[in-house]
């Protein structure tokens, strides 16, 4: 490999990246409204959330704890429901998103054993609004808790263990304990980054077969690797440069906590934008025509990653033969790497795992790109 | 051979695709700072030829070599000293005249301390003087193709591939593309140059003719008027062309005859009377001109080989 074609190459590769107006939106914009989007969108869009309301008790209490959903600014009461059936129906319908159930000894049973639990019905069909409504419902129950609580205190002395467990039916997918936000956010980078990254590298060789510039290309002495490292090597730093602007927006923005090392988050991005370049690298060798190679990368990307990364649809509560299919996919690893450095603050020997599998996708990917190119017409 | 090895030499050069065959078992000489001229109706092989001693296209049979270097053993060695232009423009049209050229500066390795100069050359050669900063795209087509040859030879290559390097370009310009051709070969540089330009054949020091994957024919064009076309060339005017064609495929010491516009072009066996000629039409009720004898014009000699040589049936 020489370095003065390499450089050669990137330099050019640059120059066009600069000059083509749907790389550059590729590469600046799509972060920023993905990240407005999926990240921003979470967090404001999700207030009133349409509310039924199935007070099964109807004592003082409940209705207290009733009036405290609905006086909120997240939740909207849209029904009042007497049954079983009426619930279920109007779930079925969509009337409302989520529903507040009561149950009939809510607070006896309370005051008696000194716990209880409200349950939340959730339509998980939204999984965001669902996870975020979650949030607001654990929040209020929390409030709740606390008040009961000191009232208790105030009048004998002690403490109860409180009502603040908040139960979710069975069509339900929630974090336990997470913030919605900041458990999503890190997921929302790792789509980004696996979509802007394999799209921009999917142009790149299938553009100079389109374009005929390849059979000049080949005609020169340059070789696979240099032409591949010397193409990814702006994609990586674009790739990266995004990486920073998505993290810096997760952590400065969304004010997701980051507890762990900026080297573990900047070694573990840069093996995942390899992975994802690589994998639009290879892609482009194959398919000699922009478009499809840009919509296969799409959809072996974006699908995979946002529905089998566990980015928002936890993957323990999938088929076995799903959650299989699963370590298939980069994207899994790297959300998991986020999530244990900016929540937990994991080193990258806690997450060896991931990290290792990632340093296998990536040697791999990148091996099969080399191999896929050939310097031939034919 | 004498003295210096070929700057190119095929044996048995063969390329299919599935079970046609392209090309077909071709030799070829060419001798150093020779200027060949590659010619040849549409499909006849030219660009496959030419891939495949780039290396660009791997040959399905027979061996090359390209300034010494064997095209399928050393295909890296045999592009480092090649120049090729294909026969579709493939210079970055979103890249500049200069950034054209040092891309290609650099992927040929071109020193540094010499690049400066030879950009320099080539936006020279090219007529590009102050257009360095100019987008390629917006270049004319005499421009886009001399800048192509200009990236081609940055590197100095003893072997240059031109592919069809003036076609759509207006005559001035294909004028001024052969001195650059003419001057390079005076350098010492080989040159095989593919064209469906009769009349830029002339300018070449020796000419291949290939049809149908087959090299019919190869030789300077004096060489081709006088031996290839095997007898005298006489041409005349007929009132009634058609009648006077099919009469005269029949006529005694005729080997051939063809209609060129309005006129007849005749080839007779040698020693054949051209007087003999006038008086079988006047025999058969025609009027016609009397034989004049030319000088046969390459394309008389194409439309004769290849006529002789019927084209192998695709399989
Ligand atoms: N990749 C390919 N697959 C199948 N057939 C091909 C391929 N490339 C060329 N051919 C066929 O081989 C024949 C020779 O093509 P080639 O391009 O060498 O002709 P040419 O002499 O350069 O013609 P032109 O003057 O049109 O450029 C043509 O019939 C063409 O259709
Ligand atoms: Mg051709």
């Amino acid at each position: 490999m020489n370095l003065r074609r390499l450089l050669a190459i990137a330099y050019k590769e640059t120059l066009q990246i600069w000059r083509d107006p749907r790389s550059l939106a590729i590469a600046l914009l799509m972060p920023l409204m993905q990240m407005g989007l999926l990240g921003y969108g979470v967090s404001l869009d999700i207030k009133r959330v349409p509310l039924c309301v199935y007070d099964q008790e109807n004592s003082q209490l409940s209705r207290g704890v009733v009036n405290r959903f609905t006086s909120s600014d997240w939740f909207r009461q849209v029904a009042v429901l007497q049954t079983d059936r009426d619930l279920r129906a109007a779930m079925d319908h969509g009337d409302c998103i989520a529903a507040l159930v009561i149950p009939v000894n809510f607070s006896r049973t309370l005051y008696m054993t000194g716990q209880d639990s409200l349950q939340v019905v959730l339509d998980a069909t939204d999984t965001n609004t669902a996870n975020i409504a979650t949030g607001y419902a654990q929040g209020i129950v929390a409030q709740l808790d606390a008040d009961l609580n000191a009232n208790w205190q105030g009048a004998h002395g002690e403490t109860v263990r409180g009502v603040g467990t908040v139960d979710l039916a069975s069509r339900v997918w929630f974090n336990e304990g997470l913030d919605s936000r900041n458990f999503i956010v890190p997921g929302v980078v790792a789509i980004i980054l696996a979509l802007v990254g394999s799209q921009l590298t999917s142009l790149t060789v299938s553009r100079e077969w389109e374009r005929g510039t390849m059979e000049q290309l080949i005609s020169t002495p340059v070789t696979g690797l240099e032409l591949m490292f010397g193409k990814l090597t702006p994609y990586f730093v674009i790739g990266l440069l995004d990486a920073v602007f998505c993290l810096g927006t997760a952590a400065f923005w969304f004010h997701v906590p980051f507890r762990g090392s900026l080297f573990t988050l900047v070694l573990t991005t840069a093996l995942f934008a390899l992975v994802v370049l690589g994998i639009g690298y290879l892609l482009s060798v194959r398919i000699h025509s922009q478009l499809g190679a840009s919509q296969i990368a799409l959809m072996l990307t974006m699908l995979p990653t946002t529905m089998l990364s566990g980015y928002t649809f936890p993957l323990d509560q999938m088929p076995q033969a799903v959650q299989a299919i699963s370590w298939l996919v980069p994207a899994r690893y790297y959300v998991t790497i986020l999530r244990s450095v900016f929540l937990k603050g994991s080193s990258l020997w806690d997450m060896a795992v991931p990290v290792i599998a990632l340093l296998i996708y990536a040697a791999v990917i990148i091996r099969a790109a080399a191999r896929a190119f050939r310097k031939s017409l034919d | 051979m004498n003295g210096a090895p070929p700057a190119v030499q095929a044996r048995g050069l063969t390329k299919r695709f599935g079970a046609f065959v392209a090309v077909d078992a071709l030799d070829l000489d060419i001798a150093k700072g020779e200027v060949v001229g590659f010619i040849g109706p549409n499909g006849a092989g030219k660009s496959t030829t030419i891939r495949m001693l780039c290396g660009l296209l791997r040959p399905s049979a027979g061996t090359a070599t390209v300034a010494g270097y064997d095209i399928v053993r050393e295909p890296e060695t045999v592009r480092a000293h090649i120049g090729y232009m294909s026969q579709k423009f493939s210079l970055y049209g979103d890249l500049t005249v200069a950034e054209n050229l040092r891309f290609f500066g650099g992927l040929y390795r071109v020193p540094r301390a010499e690049l400066k100069e030879r950009m320099a050359f080539a936006v020279t050669m090219a007529g590009l003087t102050g257009r360095e900063d100019a987008l390629v795209r917006t270049l004319a087509g005499g421009w886009k193709q001399r800048l192509a040859l200009g990236c081609a030879i940055l590197h100095r290559p003893p072997v240059l591939f031109l592919d069809e390097p003036t076609s759509g370009v207006e005559p001035e310009a294909r004028r001024r593309f052969w001195d650059l051709i003419h001057s390079l070969a005076a350098d010492g540089v080989t040159i095989l140059v593919s064209t469906h330009y009769m009349d830029e054949a002339e300018y070449c020091n020796r000419i291949a003719l290939i049809a149908a994957g087959h090299l019919i024919a190869i030789g300077s064009p004096g060489e081709l008027k006088r031996r290839d076309l095997g007898g005298a060339l006489v041409e005349l005017e007929s009132p009634q062309p058609g009648a006077a064609l099919a009469a005269l495929h029949g006529a005694p010491g005729v080997v051939e005859a063809a209609i060129f516009g309005d006129r007849l072009h005749v080839l007779l066996a040698p020693g054949t009377d051209a007087a003999a000629l006038a008086r079988f039409l006047v025999a058969h009720g025609l009027t016609a001109t009397p034989p004049k004898p030319i000088i046969p014009s390459l394309e008389d000699v194409f439309v004769r080989l290849v006529s002789r040589k019927p084209a192998p049936e695709a399989a």
